[in-house]
């Protein structure tokens, strides 16, 4: 038994140097996610501003149709189905960097998240804050940057990083366009040895560390941000 | 009570048990009457999707088998990389999916005689200026479909720049087509396929390998083996075998 488990784990990752699909797949997968959550907090934010501006004043209708309309493709489609359609449509004819595909791929998708969720934060904040800061003799412009955000933000934080976590998890379907992150570095480790069990319980368990680990960071952040509102 | 239940367990452990064996079923197969096919349906003309069914020689072949084995023919569409798994965890009873014989495979699955040869071959685009494998250089990209021999074989082949596995043979020529990569390698009878509906591409004359292909079966399930072996002989023996292969490729 413990043979065959200590045959088994030099066939699955030491013979070949197979633990190198493993390491050098984690780093994509890191590096997509990332880079495609910075592009979707600018994204996300830019569209939740338009969105509330228009809901609060009226102004910039057509913009927010345009936002609305992004929100709906994206929301309403599979993140590996735009994947591919970026991969194989938008970018059709050209030699593009594989990793660039994704992170503009999962950075649109995850866009359209983090904007509900900063627009969600935005309208938790009491409208009576907003006249406040008004009467004060601050614009608009001042009133969300000085005196909404800061309360909305501290609203979105857990649920924007439970959106991170559900991001990291999302680009194991990057495969589907050969780009190797850590899921198709498992199934290239599969389709080598034909075992199924330990590469895909050594992917399963890497993920769960670094959602654990995330996870662990996002309670310690929102014990510090909840001290601040005793 | 307790005494109930621990008999019940007893006898569901033991049920289950004797579904696990297949030794007391003449046919060798899992299930009696029923052989279960893992392929992955989408290597033509091997085995591709037709309407509601899947057909292709892969196919044809193991309804014949069935047949001569007494069984009904059951297919499981499935990933390309999983057969193997399916077929030695005993999910299915054989593997036929234009799989060739690799040392690396016999350690996790039996073979049987094979049915077919083919060979690896490489497609590039017309104008590309390729015209022998070691036009192939340091820096090229090649597109494989993951864990096929081609993968393999390229992926150990160190005069390939970059080797990119694609989850299906299409995609990896789609994006041929697109000129994202310089050269598909994949087996000769999908190739043929792939360049006659997409213009612009071609077939190198040289071959990258040459390989046979074969059904795979449960290690150790020598009954199963045994069957599909004969049954391989007799289609071998009356022509049927060289009339499916005829009926989906022409002769050249």
């Amino acid at each position: 038994m413990w043979q065959q488990f200590r045959s088994d784990l030099y066939l699955n990752f030491v013979k070949d140097d197979r633990w190198q699909y493993l390491t050098n797949g984690l780093k994509v997968t890191l590096i997509v996610t990332l880079f495609a959550a910075l592009m979707g907090i600018i994204l996300g934010f830019f569209v939740a501003i338009v969105r509330s501006t228009c809901e609060n004043t009226g102004r910039l209708k057509i913009l927010n149709a345009i936002c609305n309309l992004y929100l709906t493709v994206i929301r309403g489609t599979p993140v590996v189905v735009q994947l591919m359609i970026i991969y194989f449509v938008i970018f059709a004819s050209v030699r593009i960097d594989k990793t660039f595909t994704a992170i503009i791929a999962f950075g649109i998708n995850s866009g359209a998240y983090q904007a509900e969720i900063f627009r969600s934060g935005i309208q938790s904040v009491p409208r009576g804050q907003f006249e406040a800061g008004r009467s004060l003799g601050f614009n608009y412009a001042q009133t969300m940057l000085h005196i909404i955000m800061p309360q909305a933000l501290r609203v979105c934080v857990p649920t924007l990083c439970n959106e991170y976590i559900t991001l990291l998890k999302e680009t194991s379907v990057a495969g589907y366009i050969a780009l190797e992150d850590l899921t198709k570095g498992g199934d290239i480790i599969r389709s080598r040895t034909y075992s199924a069990f330990m590469p895909l319980i050594a992917v399963a368990l890497i993920y769960l560390i670094m959602v654990l680990v995330l996870t662990r960071l996002v309670s310690l952040l929102e014990r510090r941000l909840a001290r601040g509102t005793r | 009570m307790k005494k109930l239940i621990s008999v019940a367990l007893v006898l569901a452990m033991s049920l289950s048990l004797a579904a696990c064996g297949s030794s007391g079923n003449p046919e060798g197969t899992a299930t009696k009457g029923v052989l279960v096919m893992a392929t992955n349906a989408e290597f033509p003309p091997y085995e591709y999707h037709d309407g509601d069914s899947i057909v292709g020689i892969d196919a044809e072949i193991a309804e014949a088998i069935a047949k001569k084995m007494g069984c009904e023919l059951r297919i499981e569409d499935i990933a390309f990389d999983s057969i193997i798994p399916e077929v030695s965890s005993g999910k299915a009873d054989i593997g036929l999916a234009g799989m060739t014989v690799t040392e690396d495979r016999k350690q996790s699955v039996d073979f049987s005689e094979s049915y077919a040869t083919s060979s690896q071959v490489v497609i590039v685009p017309e104008n590309s200026g390729i015209s022998s494998l070691s036009d192939l250089g340091a820096d090229s990209i090649v597109g494989v479909q993951t864990g096929t021999t081609g993968d393999i074989y390229c992926s150990d082949d160190d005069s390939i720049g970059t080797v990119e596995r694609y989850n299906k043979g299409m995609e990896a020529v789609q994006a041929l087509t697109q000129g994202k990569i310089d050269a598909v390698v994949i087996d000769s009878e999908p190739a043929k396929v792939f360049v006659s509906e997409n213009p612009g591409l071609m077939v190198l004359k040289e071959n990258y390998t040459n390989e046979e292909y074969a059904a795979a079966i449960r290690k150790g399930n020598t009954v199963l083996l045994d069957n599909v072996n004969k049954a391989l002989e007799e289609l071998k023996a009356d022509g049927t075998l060289d009339k499916i292969v005829a009926k989906y490729i022409a002769a050249e």
